[in-house]
């Protein structure tokens, strides 16, 4: 006998709000992204803690799944921040000068 | 309580604690580090909850393969100043309060279902029985995951070249 499953669901709910604290606060593309990858974990937690409480393995297959997503978004995003860091030598969300076009003015 | 329920604490306690440190951590290096500890140890909670396989996916994908990809970037870029760790206060009181609120309405939420308070027994999805039910039942799924990661490829190559002058492609359309 292992803990009930609230236990886990905890677990995965704390994690998740951590990364959402990550994610809101940080003043840095890449931390921003490192937030979304810990809630995707923590979604993965839940769905594996779900998968033993109903004893069905659709929790574990929807993580394959999570891992696929996460890898994709890892990808694109760090690529698209390495093109705003080489347009304005930045990773700081506040930017100024990539939102606009070059050149442009406020 | 049986060593199975302590050693569940005891992998929550580390999660927890590692991915605090690293949500707080102003070297980017320090933060990735610890968050490859903090991945670690959901692949022992997997393998706990009876998900061997995924524990060694957590592993290989999350702790060595994306991991490492912030590393790659980390390493690739140099910050010549760094910003302000977090944002000014007008902008973090409302990251609090939104993470707060998220943990206080998703726990009185979890709380509210009587049924999960009975303890789980603990049981084993073997690797061979996974895959066979993966591919039985989700097909589909995973070759729509497939073509998800063939655009990722193309998207981080089309996003990573690097940006010519327009007059390239002007030479480029001349005959």
């Amino acid at each position: 006998m292992i803990v009930p499953l609230n236990h886990i669901l905890l677990l995965s709910g704390l994690l998740f709000s951590l990364g959402m604290f990550c994610t809101l606060a940080r003043r840095n593309l890449i931390m921003m992204l490192l937030g979304i990858e810990i809630m995707l974990n923590a979604a993965a937690v839940a769905f594996v803690g779900a998968s033993l409480h109903w004893q069905q393995m659709e929790g574990q297959a929807i993580v394959i799944f999570i891992l696929a997503v996460a890898a994709t978004e890892v990808t694109i995003g760090l690529a698209a921040i390495l093109v705003v860091y080489r347009r304005t030598d930045s990773v700081d969300p506040d930017m100024d000068a990539a939102l606009w076009e070059k050149g442009g003015s406020r | 309580m049986s060593i199975l329920t302590l050693l569940f604490y005891a992998i929550a306690l580390l999660i927890v604690v590692a991915t605090a440190m690293a949500v707080t951590r102003r070297n980017m290096v320090h933060a990735v580090l610890y968050l490859v500890l903090s991945f670690f140890g959901t692949a022992m909670l997997f393998y706990l909850l009876g998900a061997p396989f995924l524990a060694a996916l957590e592993i290989i994908i999350y702790a060595g393969a994306i991991m490492v990809l912030f590393l790659f970037l980390i390493m690739m870029i140099r910050l010549k100043t760094l910003p302000g760790m977090f944002f000014p206060v007008g902008q973090l009181l409302p990251a609090i309060l939104i993470s707060a609120g998220f943990l206080v309405v998703s726990s009185v939420m979890v709380g509210r279902n009587p049924a999960g308070w009975a303890p789980m027994p603990a049981a084993q999805a073997s690797p061979l029985a996974f895959g066979v039910y993966l591919f039985q039942t989700h097909w589909l799924a995973v070759e729509i995951a497939s073509m998800l990661l063939l655009v990722a490829l193309v998207g981080a190559y089309v996003l990573g070249r690097r940006v010519r002058g327009p007059s390239a492609d002007a030479r480029e359309e001349a005959p």
